[in-house]
């Protein structure tokens, strides 16, 4: 192109080749970059712009399971997950109009002023309102607002309420276990979350599945040992009983002798798990596992036991306990009352502190501690339940006598419930100490031979006896069926110093029943009763009787022993109802 | 077979189009239809809204091809004055749409008179210098200067930077093509130069100082202004050598990018057909542009000449501009891609200019006067 602009009769100056040039050449100038650009970017650069272009549409997002029911033994369920919708905003692309911020106030009651302060946070992610329901999280969802997200979540509800709250525990918000049995079998609950690579567009909505990373694996049920009848039974009669003799708490267990399988436990005050303000670290301890106290009088039948067993004693060995006296040392050892000399059964029967020091005393240290060792004090019962407590059992080379004597009926020493129940199948069985669980088992477990069958009948018909009419324990009866069981009166022991309390009291009873072929052991503990009565016969025992007579009936258990002029009590209603 | 009335009728209908360079425009329109349907996820209305502008702008394109040169010569002023005169009707009475005032509202439709300037006053200017003396004095560069910088003045005022730098440009380039000298323009160069830090601290608003300062560094302000950049260089470096194929671009396909259907269309496309498609879509280009510049090369009068070559020199900036901006060499401008881009307005606007190259091309090159 040698001139570009064609001269015409007008015009005499032709624009000047050079200028012609400048511009072609600053066109094709133009072009280059262009196309340098563009193999610099689609070339060059490729793989890194589209990893970076990969990264911002595809994501993996995890699939939430459902959280495992836990259940009853019979099926019922205890705590259940329900889908819910949790609102949430990323604020620097929230987009609303005053009225639809109004809206969204009135569906999630969340204040208008407060929406606006989250909005105005200027952070990435705000939670607006955790756990909705579907049906309002459906509304919010119409509503249709840039930047409102909605994320689905579990809500944990317990229809029990404070039934089996300690069992159960709860979990937080984003349905992880805290408490109990929520807490203990988290990883069986939870199941795996499943993992999918999607395409998500700028919005966050997914328009395409790629794959799956990982298959998400359901929360599995966790079926306890637990039976939902005799847990109300309990509670009820537990917390009647507390509030009766105005105490500051008290805790009830159930265990089947064969199985070992834990029935029913409780304890009160309890809290209601749907309510997570109502809770606080008094009320969500489940004392029956984590909280150890002085046994006192129903720890007399294992040094009795170990007695007979080296054969140091026989049921029928009088003990001198006249007087009611025993000096070790400095310390004196009292009885409540003077009944002369006792038989080994007597001191059961009538709860003598001399005698059970005395047999104690005939004893080496070693033997007596291998005994309650065996039985198994001063570690955990392996139930699997979180924050367990192992009690105290001190190593028996540090033994002075007078505390050799004091442990003999229950001090010096300490035991959580479930240990106390649990050691007291020595007796039901013939000898055998039986692992617990609070899953359900069905099948007879096999259990640790302690004593000999001999020794555990003997003991048996002790306990039997402690319940007769001559007995400390005799208000712990039933009509129909033969009661064995124990009364357990201590002074509590004085906070952050040496010494008993001279008028605080635990009062317990630990017992099994039918004493002929037997099924259920209950021990219940009650901590400071102050209305007046504080004799395990008389606080504890009661409740034991009306517990264990209902269990009985609903366990089908076939009657052993004279139906009394007593009354039955019908099954409570409220029962049947919960049935 | 077509009777010869038909035949004869059809080659008088067309007898003032350049075939050669209506092929091009069609074959670009076309694949504009074609990746708009992509960029907007595949919807047929905006397609078909889009293929009614480009009707309106072809019947545009025919009337104005079938005026002669003397008549648009006789236009220019009256023209010019009616631009400015809207211009400064805007000012007083326009409508503020996204915080400028740029739109007139005249009961019936809306226009945006800067639009109409972007012909006018390049046909303004040369009709200036056509009228000038035969050897153009520096006095007649000075006046057409100043007919360029009104109307640019009055549009910055909107504001309206992009559109007031085209008209710039377009001005700019009718000078330079009247045989602006060596020392006048390197006098503009240097004025430019020491005018830039000038403009920067004082006219210019926040946000258009931003977009400069991020086409430096896009990864400065990755979500708020560098956004646009990297999201489009993301998009047409993840196409390759052969494209992802159409409708099968991911980053524009899932709204990552910002004005997929308009502005940032080339990064759809170069995302869809990748670096062949680049190559063959700048070619396109070439081919037009090229067929321009014959056309000017052949105008016959000075008129004629600075006009086509303005609209030629104006046609392949938007595209640079536009190609520029959005594969991040460029600050962001609000400039669409011609004859690709979603939009009536600017169809319109490109298809006059073509009109008025058809017209020169095809008009007797004898002259009255």
């Amino acid at each position: 192109m040698k001139v570009l602009f064609n001269p015409s009769r007008k015009t005499t100056s032709p624009v000047p080749e050079w200028r012609s040039r400048l511009v072609l050449g600053l066109l094709l100038t133009c072009l280059i970059v262009l196309i340098s650009r563009s193999i610099y970017l689609q070339a060059l650069n490729k793989d890194f712009l589209q990893q970076q272009g990969q990264s911002r549409h595809e994501r993996v997002i995890e699939q939430n399971m459902q959280r495992g029911n836990i259940k009853d033994r019979n099926g019922e369920i205890l705590a259940v997950s329900a889908p819910v919708r949790s609102v949430w905003i990323e604020p620097q692309r929230v987009n609303a109009t005053p009225e639809q911020i109004r809206q969204l106030a009135g569906l999630t009651g969340v204040e208008e002023a407060v929406i606006q302060q989250r909005i105005l946070s200027g952070k990435k992610f705000v939670y607006l309102r955790r756990q909705l329901p579907p049906e309002l999280a459906e509304k919010v969802a119409e509503l249709n607002i840039k930047g409102v997200n909605l994320k689905h979540e579990f809500y944990r509800y317990y229809p029990a309420r404070e039934l089996a709250a300690h069992i159960l525990g709860f979990t937080d918000i984003d349905g992880r276990g805290q408490e109990g049995m929520e807490l203990a079998w988290q990883d069986m609950l939870t199941g795996e979350d499943g993992k999918r690579r999607v395409i998500k567009d700028r919005i966050g909505r997914i328009v395409e599945d790629v794959e799956q990373i990982q298959s998400p694996k359901p929360g599995q049920d966790v079926v306890l040992s637990i039976d939902s009848k005799i847990q109300y039974l309990a509670y009820r009669e537990l917390a009647r009983t507390v509030k009766e003799q105005h105490a500051k708490a008290g805790s009830i267990v159930a265990l089947d002798v064969q199985t070992g399988e834990v029935l029913a436990m409780a304890n009160y005050p309890a809290f209601n798990p749907n309510q997570r303000a109502s809770m606080n670290n008094e009320v969500i301890r489940n004392r029956v596992l984590v909280d150890t106290f002085e046994p006192g009088s129903t720890l007399k039948p294992f040094v009795v036991a170990v007695a007979m067993e080296t054969g140091r004693i026989k049921s029928d060995t009088l003990m001198e306990t006249a007087g009611g006296k025993l000096k070790i040392g400095r310390a004196v050892i009292h009885d409540v009352r003077d009944k002369g000399n006792l038989t080994v059964s007597q001191v059961i029967q009538a709860s003598s502190n001399v005698g059970a020091a005395k047999i104690a005393l005939l004893l080496p240290p070693k033997t007596f501690w291998e005994m309650l060792n065996r039985s198994g004090f001063g570690t955990e019962t392996g139930i699997g339940f979180p924050g367990e407590a192992s009690g105290r059992l001190r190593a028996y080379n540090t033994w002075r006598p007078i505390e050799q004597a004091t442990m003999s009926y229950g001090h010096g020493i300490s035991a959580s419930l479930m240990q106390l129940a649990r050691a007291y199948t020595l007796f039901a069985t013939d000898g055998e100490l039986k692992p617990v669980t609070l899953l359900k088992r069905d099948i007879p477990a096999v259990g640790q031979k302690v004593i000999s069958r001999e020794t555990a009948q003997s003991v048996r018909k002790m306990l039997e006896l402690a319940v007769q009419p001559e007995g400390t324990g005799n208000s712990a009866r039933i009509s129909g069926y033969r009661v064995a069981g124990k009364t357990g009166t201590a002074h509590k022991r004085l906070k952050g110093q040496k010494g008993y309390a001279k008028d605080r009291y635990i009062s317990s009873f630990v017992g099994f029943a039918p004493a002929s072929d037997p099924r259920v052991i209950i021990a219940i503990m009650i901590d400071e009763p102050s209305s007046g009565n504080y004799y395990g016969g008389t606080v504890a025992a009661p409740v034991f009787s009306r517990v264990m007579e209902g269990t009985l009936r609903i366990l089908n258990v076939p009657f052993d022993g004279p139906l009394g002029n007593l009354v039955i009590s019908p099954v409570p209603a409220e029962l049947e109802d919960k049935g | 077979m077509i009777p010869p009335d038909i035949k004869k009728a059809w080659h008088y209908f067309t007898r003032y189009i350049d075939n050669f360079l209506l092929a091009g425009i069609f074959l670009l329109m076309l694949t504009g239809l074609i990746v708009l349907y992509s960029a907007t996820g595949g919807s047929s209305a905006r397609v078909i809204s889009q293929l009614i502008n480009m009707v309106v702008a072809c019947v545009v394109m025919w009337v104005v091809a079938n005026i002669p040169l003397q008549r648009m010569m006789r236009m220019a002023f009256p023209l010019y004055v009616l631009g400015i005169v809207l211009l400064i009707a805007v000012a007083l009475f326009g409508e503020v749409q996204n915080g400028a005032r740029r739109w007139l509202n005249l009961g019936i439709v809306q226009i945006q008179p800067s639009e109409l300037l972007k012909i006018v006053v390049p046909l303004m200017m040369a009709w200036y210098f056509d009228k000038a003396h035969i050897t153009l004095r520096w006095r007649d560069y000075v006046i057409a200067a100043l007919i360029l910088l009104l109307p640019v003045a009055l549009i910055v005022r909107q504001p309206d930077l992009g559109t007031a730098l085209l008209i710039l440009i377009s001005g700019f380039y009718v000078i330079f093509l009247a045989g602006l000298s060596w020392r006048l323009m390197i006098g503009l160069v240097v004025t430019v130069t020491v005018s830039l830090p000038l403009l920067w601290s004082f006219g210019m608003h926040d946000y258009q100082r931003k977009r400069i300062m991020t086409m430096l560094d896009p990864s400065q302000d990755a979500l708020g202004a560098g956004y646009h950049t990297i999201q489009s260089s993301i998009a047409i470096g993840s196409g390759g050598i052969a494209g992802k194929g159409w409708l099968k671009g991911t980053q524009s396909q899932l709204d990552f990018l910002p004005e997929p259907s308009t502005d940032f269309i080339f990064s759809v496309f170069s995302e869809e057909f990748g670096l062949i498609g680049n190559s063959l879509l700048l070619s396109l280009y070439l081919i037009v542009i090229g067929r321009c510049l014959v056309i000017t090369a052949s105008a016959p009068t000075r008129f004629a000449r600075l006009v086509a070559g303005s609209i030629t020199l104006t046609f392949f900036t938007y595209v640079f501009v536009n190609m520029g901006m959005v594969s991040g060499i460029l600050p962001v401008v609000g400039i669409p891609l011609p004859l690709i881009s979603y939009g009536g307005t600017s169809m319109v606007t490109i298809l006059l200019g073509f009109g008025i190259l058809m017209s020169i091309h095809t008009h007797p090159k004898l002259v009255k006067t």
